[in-house]
């Protein structure tokens, strides 16, 4: 059965009596436990993730394995050249963010900064982007609802390609801004000179957070933008 | 017998630590977010339990004479909405897993108790959002939201009642979250997985469930949000859409729900069993296992609800075989629970009477499951009163009935009084009987051929409904009462002190109630779960 | 005389009835078994075993493996049983025989339409006659309904914007509820009416007795003319699109390369989503008809082609265009 060590016994992690750690939450028994701690819940978070964008995938593969010919033809209406460029950029962002995790571990205040404010300018870059594809769809009446237009005998369907289109691409547009809010606070903290060898977990997990953001355009891309493409 | 001092409360404890609303609404102790948990999810309880009364009331006549049509879809629509959503979900992992969690692993607090905090405004943020959709109008489209008619025909406040459950879910996912970590990454030294007790593993089953599931809820109601906005197709036939589509994504999220609402109660019985028999669970390890067999299996199985929705009839055969299936590790649970009262030291106490009946209800619940997943009588009995009373057997005569023990079991270690054994006792009772006379009645009604979600009726169906209301007030009276007696015994319950029920546990070797930080010293583990021999000869 | 003001089971009428009340009391068997063993363990081990001693703990008990085995292994295959009966009786219900009295349904909130083959239209309310297989195909013209009948035993949603399908053999002449059991609505729990059940003989006199309605298959033919169908599906399969002789319930060889049988539900979709369903060695240039035929127009339509369906298809090769 379970027992409680009794006081004579030498206490396993005895509360307030190991040096304080500045960074070591109170129901944590050593740094190790937390930063473990923390990198496994954002490894949970990341499963919901996916789990959340997969109801999209799910919806969206259906429909495609059931009117390919329409959501080729609608494929077809996106700007393929801004969306590689797009995967270009957020690609290369994972890469500076990554330089910035290892920056990190060594404490590389400066290179820090520079690394996660190069992920913000990318990120930027690719929001902005994407925005000028949606002004563009707006002006082509491919923006879902009572304007929709599109050539083609089935209109229907190719208005779902858009919804579909919309909410894929908004929702991880979404995730992007919050990113940049990750980022942002990872730089104030780099600014202040939290991190170090010793610790740097934040920068760990929202690097695991950025490259997930990155993962799920890896897969938007081809899915929304290629589809029939070789025709 | 015990020793004869009489107890008292420890001086210093988690609910007097610190005084004032800021310390409790800024709170980062995972005991007090227990109990803001728990004032919360009572008070949606009662509102969700008053929209039954109105239906049952309705319901006492054939015709439609107490509230129009309109009116009593929004109550059935909210009385799902209310009792899934803001009570049964939440209930026992968001009270008693937060509460107990890292007391029975021997930690100090969860893995992250600003989530913790943050999971509970979510919550309260989703609860508000529910309670506005209610006050300002209604929703009237089934807790399930079908479309096209949710999407296009209804004309009620189907978004910001989707929106409501929406920000629900993240509590659901962040708690869920916080459980997986602690569970994996904070267990006291010596406490390995086969060492735990059983309702850890059942906590643990549910959140992964919660994890895998709750954003595929998300994204269905995203969608119906954004369908009914913007007047798109994705789910209606109009528009080039398949309404099938949401029902397979709805359900994908809403079957392992149900496991949600179960899994947790099943651990409490766990709990109480072992502890009101003295005894091993008989089976530990595979009672362990069966939690996490249900939740994978229960992924599996959501096309049952579609089985007369226009499906296949090869697609209905694999997820009625599937269906089969993950009925048998809650059978094998039930075996194991009925085995460990076998030479163990039995106590009827009131947290035992509830562990019992829910083993009964359950059993029936269970066991009607068998009905629907059978597909020959399920196409009579879908979307009739079968389902209904299948259901409420499972969610509250075995849910609720867990969560009422957990309650009796703990509230000495959350309080640190006892209630009058005798009014529990008496509680336990009207519940069992309300209970089954508000629902048996309901399967013979379904397979008479009453439909669901009727206002109205023909007259040859009212002699089981008046049954089944009569049933309804006593129920209604079996709550009330612990509402009552609990309150009470915070002023005038014994002190409870320790461990009244001599009960294995980590929790049960701390003061009632514990300390802000539970343990002063992390405790060591040394033994199994359940050891009723080697507790003894400490306890002399 | 108690059974009228307090029923507790539903009436036979259907050929499928006694097969699901049999499932249905082989569950209930098996279920008062499994209840009756637990509640009656519980009671004598609570019993037998009530705590004697203030400090008393339950005894060691050892083994037990082969009692595990035992149950689930059980379990495992009542369950296998249940499975199979209960799929066994479901496919019945799925495969309704070659030769059934067709009936059309739309489902519109709050009331069904009922349209025979020669032109009769009901609303709520059914006749048929017993001892004969019918067979209705249904829809929706908005939401989500559903046709149950439980002195059949049968149910089915119906849905917007395709044809779902159930069928019956009624049993016994009388008077049968149906009730809409999807929810639809304000008025769902209105949404119900009969089925008359009548002697065969009596059948047909309701049938001849009197109706000024055309035939569905001539009301079709007429919208084949009056819609312009008749200007590129020529009968000689010389126009823009291809002859609709012989077609019904024959495969039909589309532009990708796959085949598919001509049901309705394919009728359907080629009357209001062409873009799909494009013919092999035709342009894809038929206009959809949606919008432009209601649901009881498109019924006559298919039951128009349907009655092609004997007609040999024109002979000679396909024009080239």
């Amino acid at each position: 059965m379970a027992d409680v060590a009794s006081p004579q016994q030498p206490p396993a992690s005895p509360v307030g009596e190991t040096p304080h750690e500045p960074h070591l939450a109170h129901h944590f028994d050593d740094m190790e436990q937390q930063r473990e701690a923390a990198t496994l819940g954002m490894w949970v978070f990341l499963v919901t993730e996916l789990l959340f964008f997969g109801g999209l995938f799910a919806s969206y593969m259906i429909y495609r394995i059931w009117y390919p010919s329409t959501f080729g033809v609608a494929s077809r209406q996106l700007n393929i050249l801004s969306g590689a460029s797009m995967t270009v950029i957020l690609i290369t962002s994972s890469l500076t963010m990554a330089l910035a995790v290892h920056a990190a571990a060594r404490g590389r205040r400066t290179r820090i900064l520079g690394f996660l404010g190069l992920t913000l300018v990318l990120g930027a870059a690719f929001v902005g982007l994407k925005f000028l594809e949606y002004y563009h769809e707006y002006l082509n009446h491919h923006i879902p609802g009572h304007g929709f237009r599109i050539e083609g005998t089935d209109p229907n369907h190719a208005q779902i390609f858009f919804s579909l289109y919309f909410a894929m691409t908004g929702l991880h547009a979404l995730h992007m801004f919050i990113g940049f809010g990750v980022i942002l606070t990872m730089m104030y903290m780099a600014w202040r000179n939290y991190f170090s060898e010793k610790w740097h977990t934040p920068v760990e997990i929202a690097g695991l957070y950025w490259h997930f953001v990155d993962i799920i355009w890896i897969f938007l891309f081809p899915l929304l933008y290629l589809v029939d493409r070789h025709r | 017998m015990e020793a004869v001092e009489a107890l008292t409360l420890p001086k210093t404890h988690y609910l007097n630590a610190e005084y004032g609303i800021r310390s409790w609404l800024l709170t980062t102790d995972h005991k007090r977010i227990a109990i803001l948990y728990l004032v919360s999810i009572t008070a949606f309880f009662a509102v969700g339990a008053m929209f039954a009364g109105i239906m049952r009331l309705e319901l006492l006549t054939p015709a439609g004479d107490l509230v129009s049509d309109d009116t009593y879809n929004k109550l059935f629509t909210m009385h799902g909405i209310v009792m899934i959503f803001l009570f049964l979900i939440p209930s026992i992992p968001a009270v008693f897993g937060n509460f107990l969690v890292p007391m029975m692993i021997g930690a100090r607090d969860l893995a992250f108790p600003k989530i913790n905090l943050l999971s509970w405004y979510v919550y309260v943020a989703g609860a508000l959002f529910t309670l506005w959709a209610i006050t300002t109008g209604g929703v009237d489209t089934g807790w399930t939201f079908y479309t096209p008619f949710s999407t296009t025909a209804s004309n009620s406040n189907v978004l910001t009642a989707a929106v409501g459950v929406f920000i629900a879910g993240f509590s659901s996912i962040l708690t869920g979250l916080n459980f997986i970590v602690t569970i994996h990454r904070m267990r006291a030294p010596g406490m390995t997985w086969m060492r735990m007790p059983l309702f850890l593993w059942a906590i643990y089953a549910t959140a992964l469930i919660n994890v895998l599931g709750t954003p595929v809820l998300a994204i269905t109601l995203l969608l119906v949000g954004l369908e009914r906005a913007f007047h798109l197709g994705i789910f209606n036939p109009a528009y080039g859409g398949d309404p099938l589509l949401f029902q397979h994504l709805f359900w994908f999220y809403s079957h392992p729900a149900v496991y949600i609402m179960i899994l947790p109660s099943m651990g409490v019985v766990s709990e109480l069993i072992a502890a009101f028999t003295r005894h091993r669970i008989f089976g530990y390890k595979i009672v362990a296992f069966s939690s996490l067999a249900i939740a994978v299996f229960g992924f599996l199985v959501w096309g049952h609800h579609m089985f007369v929705a226009g499906i296949s009839m090869y697609s209905a055969m694999i997820f009625s075989v599937l269906s089969f299936l993950v009925a048998i590790p809650s059978a094998i649970k039930v075996f194991n629970w009925t085995a460990t009262l076998y030479k163990g030291s039995i106590k009827l106490d009131s947290p035992m009477l509830y562990a019992l009946g829910f083993i009964g209800l359950f059993t029936v619940g269970g066991l009607t499951g068998l009905f629907v997943a059978s597909l020959g009588v399920d196409v009579h009995v879908t979307d009739t009163y079968f389902v209904v009373a299948h259901f409420h057997y499972i969610m509250v005569g075995g849910a609720l009935m867990g969560y009422l023990g957990a309650m009796h079991f703990w509230w000495p270690k959350i309080t640190g009084r006892m209630y009058p054994e005798i009014w529990a006792k008496l509680a336990a009772l009207t519940v069992f009987l309300g209970f089954n006379l508000t629902f048996f009645p309901q399967f013979i009604l379904g397979y008479l051929g009453m439909p669901r979600r009727y206002h109205a009726y023909p007259p040859e169906f009212q002699a089981l409904n008046v049954l089944s209301t009569a049933g309804a007030s006593v129920l209604g009276i079996g709550y009330l009462m612990p509402l009552v007696y609990l309150l009470l015994s915070l002023k005038y319950g014994k002190v409870a002190g320790p461990n009244p029920w001599r009960a294995t546990g980590l929790e049960w070797q701390t003061p009632s109630p514990p300390p802000t930080f539970n343990f002063d010293r992390t405790p060591i583990v040394t033994g199994p779960a359940y050891d009723y021999e080697k507790q003894e000869i400490r306890l002399g | 005389m108690w059974p009228r003001f307090f029923p507790v089971f539903p009436e036979r009428a259907s050929t499928m009835a006694g097969r699901v009340d049999a499932l249905y009391f082989f569950l209930i068997g098996v279920s008062v078994f499994f209840v009756v063993l637990i509640a009656t363990l519980i009671v004598y081990f609570a019993f037998r075993y009530r705590r004697r001693a203030a400090g008393e703990i339950g005894r060691p008990v050892h083994g037990g493996y082969a009692l595990e085995v035992l149950w689930t292994a059980v379990p495992v295959l009542l369950t296998i049983v249940m499975f199979f009966w209960g799929a066994s009786v479901y496919f019945s219900m799925g495969s309704p025989p070659a030769d059934t009295l067709d009936i059309y349904v739309v489902a519109k909130q709050w009331m069904f339409k009922f349209q025979h083959l020669a032109g009769q239209r009901e609303i709520d309310e059914l006749h048929v006659p017993a001892g004969r297989a019918v067979k209705l195909t249904m829809t929706s013209e908005d939401v989500i309904h559903d046709l149950y009948v439980p002195a059949f035993r049968i149910k089915a949603d119906i849905l917007p914007g395709r044809y779902t399908t159930i069928w019956f053999t009624a049993t016994r002449p009388g008077t049968y509820h149906f009730f809409c059991a999807e929810y639809c609505g304000t008025r769902h729990s209105g949404m119900t009416g009969q089925v008359v059940v009548m002697a065969p003989a009596d059948y047909e006199a309701w049938l001849s007795g009197g109706t000024t309605e055309t035939s569905m298959a001539s009301a079709g033919e007429k919208l084949f003319q009056d819609l312009g169908c008749v200007t590129c599906h020529q009968a000689d399969g010389q126009g823009r699109g291809p002859s609709l002789q012989g077609v019904f319930g024959h495969p039909v060889q589309l532009t990708g390369g796959q085949s598919v049988t001509a049901d309705e539900a394919y009728l359907r979709t080629c009357i209001l989503t062409p873009g799909g369903t494009n013919v092999a060695g035709y342009q894809p240039i038929m206009p959809s008809f949606q919008g432009v035929v209601s649901e009881d127009q498109l019924s006559q339509l298919i039951e128009y082609i349907k009655s092609l369906a004997s007609a040999p298809p024109p002979q000679g090769p396909t024009p080239k265009r």
